[in-house]
């Protein structure tokens, strides 16, 4: 099995065991980025429970997730495995109440 | 690091020919800018389709020379 196969099997059992999971500069407390920020805020703001996975902390993470969503950036937004997307997409789904209704239709509890 | 304006309005043209773009070099450090595109290509594309497309146009400059390109993209009518 080689490394980018290994890396895939890492991001999809993360992907499993969080429903809301963003790929991150920092962490949720501290962000490292200030889109990273944004997005964080966002959920905090709707009160979602989400997990942060700080891509400083793993090189592999962080150009693997690229890959795996074909997406060159950070912050990436997965809900139950769906990848949302990235900071101006999750901004703009939020102000237009996109992203509420996506939370809904996944059955993710949040306020509004 | 970094990448001139002209040189991101040119590639984003070459892809997506018919496009209308206007980008704003936001620190003035040629590295993070925010750009709106409106183009007929995007018409009934997801916008994480519509992103993608711009990001391909970016030739894998994006997240390695270009730090910071906020996206706005539109549909052109």
């Amino acid at each position: 099995m080689n490394e980018n196969t290994n890396i895939k099997i890492k991001i999809k059992s993360i992907l499993e065991k969080n429903e809301v999971c963003l790929f991150m500069k920092g962490t949720p407390e501290v962000p490292q980025c200030g889109f990273s920020l944004a997005v964080s805020n966002v959920l905090k703001h709707l009160e979602v429970k989400f997990n942060g996975i700080n891509v400083l902390e793993d090189p592999e993470i962080r150009e693997g997730i690229k890959t795996f969503s074909d997406w060159p950036t950070i912050p990436q937004l997965y809900i139950k495995g769906e990848f949302i997307g990235g900071c101006d997409i999750i901004k703009e789904m939020f102000e237009k109440k996109e992203l509420q209704s996506k939370l809904a239709e996944k059955k993710i509890p949040y306020k509004n | 690091m970094g990448l001139r304006l002209e040189e991101i309005e040119s590639l984003i043209k070459e892809a997506l020919p018919d496009a209308q773009i206007t980008i704003q070099d936001l620190a003035g450090d040629e590295n993070h800018y925010s750009a709106t595109i409106k183009s007929k290509i995007f018409t009934g594309k997801s916008k994480i389709d519509q992103h993608k497309l711009v990001y391909k146009a970016l030739k894998g400059k994006m997240g390695n020379e270009l730090h910071a390109l906020a996206l706005n993209t539109m549909e052109l009518k």
